[in-house]
C-alpha cells in the first residue's frame, strides 16, 4: 500500500516568469525578449514603438483624471558573454558583457548566438590540476567556449565574432522560491507587463522595456529623454545576500521580506518624496517591504533622474539571490508584492506628491 | 555676513536631503530675484533678469554636504553606515553626526588592534544612545551630516561644511549686490554635488545656459608637508583652469582674469589634481556651455574643520559682481 498524503492544491507555474527568463537577451541583443514582450502587451496598450536604441516603449493613455505622464521602466537585457575570437582549434574566446565574476563561469553551459548553439566554458579537469592550480582563480580571458568544433573553419560556419552567449537555466519553482536565469531584470519586465494588463490608470502611463542597462544604464537614457515623463518608477531585481552570518553586521536584503525600496545606491539618491510615497503606500496596504541596504550598485534611476531639468524617480525591486550568476532565486511572494505595491503606489499618485518643495 | 555663514554651515543637509538648507536660503534671496523656483531634483533656482543684451548664465553653488547613511542597526542599537560622498575614515573617530530630526550620534569604531591603521568605514558605528534596535530613533536609510559649530579665528573661519555653504553665501551676497546686469543670471543652489554633481546636471539640462560658473571650494598647498599646489589661503579667490573633471573654458578664464585685474581684485590660478565641481556637469549638459569655476581656497576639505579666509570670500564676491555687471565677451 502506498501512503497518500492529502492532495495538495495544484499551483500552476508562473508562465510569464518562465517565458521571460528563458528568453535570451544579452545587452545589445535583446530582440528575442523585445518581440516576446511586444506580443504579451500589444492588446493592452494604445500605442507602442521601438526607439533607435531598441527600447520598447508602450503607452496607455489612461482615463485622464490625473494630469501626469508616468514612466515605468524595466530593463530587458541580461549579463552574458560576447565572442571576440575563434581560435585555430575552433574554441571561442569571449569577453564578459556586464558585471560577471570570473569564478562563476568555469564549467557552465552557455547558448551562443541567435541559433542558441550549445557551448561549454571549458575547465581543466580536477584530475589534471597540480599544486597551486587548485587555489587559483582562472581569469575569463584564459577560458574558452567549446562548441564541439574541430577547427576554426568548422566553428566559423556556426558562430561569428560579435555573437553573444547567454547562460542556460530552465525556470523552475521550488515551492515559493523560483530558480532561473536573468530575473535581473525579467522579474521587473514581468511585473511591468502585469501592471499594463491591469490598466488603464488615472494618468498617462508609458512603459519602457529598456536595453543595455547592464553595460551602463544606456537604453533608459534615450527612452526617458524621448518620453519626458513627470516622474518615473523603475522596477528591478536587486541582489539579496541573506545567507547565514554569525556577526550582527549589515546584511543585504533578504528573500521573503517583501519588495526592496532603494534610498541610495552607488549612483543615485532616489527621490525622497517618491520613496516616502512608496513606503507609506506599503504600510497603508499591509504590504511588507524592506529598505535596500544603502551603498553600491545602481539602477536606471541614475540615467533618468537628471534629464530635462530633473525627473523624480525611484526604484522598487524584487530581491534576488545569486545575481549575475547562471542561476538566480527569487521569492514569488516578493514578486507578487512588488506588483501589488507598484500598482497601489501608481493608483494613489497625484501631482502634489512631486510638487516642487519649499 | 558672518551670521549668514554661521546659519548655513551649521545646518543639516547631506546630499539628497537638502530641504532644510533650501528653507534657510529661500528667505535670504526673497525679493532679490525676478523669479524663484525649485526643480524636480530640489535645486533652488533664482533668476536675476538682464536687460536683454547679454547671455544666459548659470551660477551654481551646492547646498549639500558630505554625510553618512544608516545601513544596519545592530540588536544592541548601534548604527552601521555607508558614506554619502567623500567621507574619509580617518576623520571619523569621536566625531558627531546630526540627523534630519535633530538626533545626534557619536562615531566610534570596532576594537582597534593596531593603532597605526585606519579602519575602513564598515568597521565604524554610530551610538545614538539607544539600548536596542527597537529603541533606535533612526532607521535604515536615514541620512546624517556632521555636527560642528563655526569657529572664528581672526579672518579665518572653520566649519564642517564650508564645502560648499561658503559658495552659497557668495552666491547670496552676489545676488544682493548685483545692481544691474546685461545677462539673465540663474543662481542655482544645487543638490547632490558631493555624490557626483548630479543636481547641476539636471538643472543645466533644463536651463541650457550659455555660460556656467560654479562657486565652490578648492584645496590649498599652504600647510606643512602639503602636496604642492599654487593656491594659498588669503591670497584671493582662485580662478579654476583645470581640475580632474573639467578644463575650464579658456575665454571665460581670460574674462575672469581681466575683470579681476581691472577692478584690482587679487586672484590665484587653480590647477586641481583631484576633485571637480558642478561646472563639470554644466559644461557637457544639453548642448554644452562655456564653463568655469570661482573657487574659495579651503584647508582640510572633507574634514569637520574646513577652513577659509574671509578676505578670499569678500574678493570672490567682488569679482563675481564685476564679472556679471558687465558684458561678457568670450
Amino acid at each position: 500500500m502506498v501512503f497518500c498524503p492529502n492532495r495538495m492544491p495544484i499551483k500552476t507555474m508562473n508562465e510569464l516568469l518562465k517565458q521571460l527568463t528563458e528568453a535570451v537577451g544579452v545587452s545589445s541583443a535583446e530582440k528575442e525578449v523585445r518581440l516576446l514582450i511586444r506580443d504579451l502587451i500589444v492588446d493592452h496598450v494604445d500605442e507602442w514603438h521601438v526607439d533607435a536604441m531598441g527600447n520598447l516603449i508602450a503607452r496607455q493613455a489612461g482615463t485622464g483624471e490625473v494630469k501626469l505622464r508616468v514612466l515605468v521602466d524595466a530593463h530587458m537585457d541580461e549579463v552574458g558573454l560576447m565572442i571576440t575570437e575563434i581560435d585555430s582549434s575552433g574554441m571561442l574566446r569571449f569577453d564578459t558583457v556586464g558585471g560577471i565574476d570570473d569564478r562563476t563561469l568555469l564549467g557552465k553551459v552557455v547558448q551562443v548566438g541567435r541559433h542558441k548553439l550549445t557551448g561549454v566554458i571549458g575547465a581543466k579537469p580536477v584530475h589534471l590540476l597540480r599544486g597551486s592550480q587548485y587555489n587559483e582563480v582562472v581569469k575569463s580571458d584564459a577560458m574558452r567556449i567549446d562548441i564541439g568544433a574541430s577547427s576554426k573553419d568548422a566553428a566559423a560556419g556556426k558562430v561569428k565574432v560579435g555573437d553573444t552567449a547567454a547562460f542556460v537555466t530552465a525556470y523552475e519553482e521550488l515551492g515559493i522560491t523560483a530558480v532561473g536565469k536573468a530575473f535581473d531584470d525579467r522579474a521587473g519586465c514581468a511585473a511591468l507587463i502585469e501592471l499594463l494588463r491591469a490598466g488603464p490608470y488615472p494618468f498617462e502611463l508609458v512603459a519602457s522595456f529598456t536595453v543595455q542597462e547592464e553595460v551602463g544604464l544606456r537604453g533608459a537614457q534615450t527612452a526617458a529623454y524621448g518620453v519626458k515623463p513627470d516622474l518615473a518608477l523603475i522596477l528591478e531585481c536587486t541582489p539579496a545576500y541573506d545567507l547565514p552570518n554569525e556577526n550582527d553586521v549589515s546584511p543585504n536584503v533578504a528573500l521573503g521580506k517583501g519588495p526592496s525600496i532603494y534610498v541610495m545606491d552607488g549612483v543615485t539618491i532616489q527621490d525622497p518624496r517618491l520613496v516616502s510615497h512608496i513606503t507609506r503606500t506599503a504600510a497603508a496596504n499591509d504590504i511588507p517591504f524592506q529598505i535596500r541596504q544603502p551603498g553600491g550598485g545602481g539602477t536606471n534611476t541614475a540615467a533618468i533622474q537628471r534629464l530635462h531639468g530633473g525627473i523624480p524617480a525611484a526604484t522598487i525591486a524584487v530581491p534576488g539571490r545569486h545575481a549575475h550568476t547562471p542561476a538566480m532565486m527569487i521569492n514569488l511572494d516578493d514578486y507578487a508584492h512588488v506588483v501589488q505595491l507598484t500598482a497601489a503606489a501608481l493608483r494613489s499618485l497625484t501631482p502634489d506628491i512631486i510638487k516642487p518643495a519649499g | 555676513m558672518k551670521d549668514l555663514i554661521k546659519k548655513l554651515v551649521e545646518a543639516y543637509g547631506p546630499s539628497g536631503f537638502e530641504d532644510q538648507m533650501r528653507d534657510l536660503i529661500r528667505p535670504e534671496i526673497a525679493g532679490l530675484a525676478d523669479e524663484i523656483s525649485v526643480d524636480a531634483m530640489g535645486n533652488l533656482i533664482a533668476l536675476k533678469k538682464g536687460d536683454g543684451t547679454g547671455l544666459k548664465i548659470m551660477i551654481a553653488a551646492h547646498m549639500d554636504e558630505i554625510g553618512i547613511m544608516v545601513t544596519h542597526i545592530t540588536e544592541d542599537g548601534f548604527l552601521r553606515f555607508t558614506n554619502i560622498g567623500g567621507v574619509f575614515p580617518h576623520t571619523l573617530l569621536g566625531n558627531r553626526v546630526q540627523f534630519a530630526d535633530g538626533t545626534v550620534g557619536v562615531i566610534h569604531s570596532d576594537r582597534i588592534e593596531d593603532r597605526s591603521k585606519v579602519y575602513p568605514l564598515d568597521k565604524h558605528f554610530i551610538d545614538v544612545g539607544a539600548g536596542s534596535k527597537k529603541d533606535s530613533p533612526v532607521g535604515v536609510g536615514d541620512a546624517a551630516g556632521f555636527q560642528r559649530e563655526l569657529l572664528v579665528n581672526g579672518t579665518r573661519l572653520t566649519a564642517k561644511s564650508m564645502d560648499d555653504r561658503i559658495g552659497c553665501v557668495v552666491a547670496i551676497e552676489v545676488l544682493k549686490r548685483l545692481q544691474s546686469t546685461p545677462h539673465d543670471v540663474y543662481f542655482v543652489f544645487s543638490v547632490q554635488e558631493e555624490v557626483g554633481t548630479r543636481g547641476a546636471q539636471a538643472a543645466a539640462n533644463g536651463l541650457m545656459p550659455d555660460v556656467g560658473i560654479a562657486i565652490d571650494v578648492t584645496l590649498t598647498g599652504d600647510v606643512p608637508e602639503a602636496r604642492p599646489m599654487e593656491v594659498s589661503l588669503g591670497k584671493g579667490p582662485a580662478i579654476k583652469v583645470k581640475d580632474s573633471g573639467m578644463i575650464a573654458h579658456a575665454g571665460l578664464v581670460r574674462a575672469m582674469r581681466d575683470r579681476a585685474a581691472a577692478a584690482d581684485i587679487p586672484y590665484q590660478l587653480e590647477v586641481l589634481d583631484g576633485g571637480s565641481t558642478d561646472a563639470r556637469s554644466m559644461q557637457i549638459a544639453g548642448p554644452g556651455s562655456a564653463a568655469g569655476c570661482l573657487s574659495i581656497p579651503c584647508r582640510y576639505v572633507h574634514s569637520q574643520s574646513e577652513t577659509v579666509d574671509m578676505d578670499d570670500v569678500e574678493n570672490g564676491i567682488g569679482l563675481l559682481v564685476e564679472l556679471l555687471s558687465n558684458p561678457l565677451d568670450i
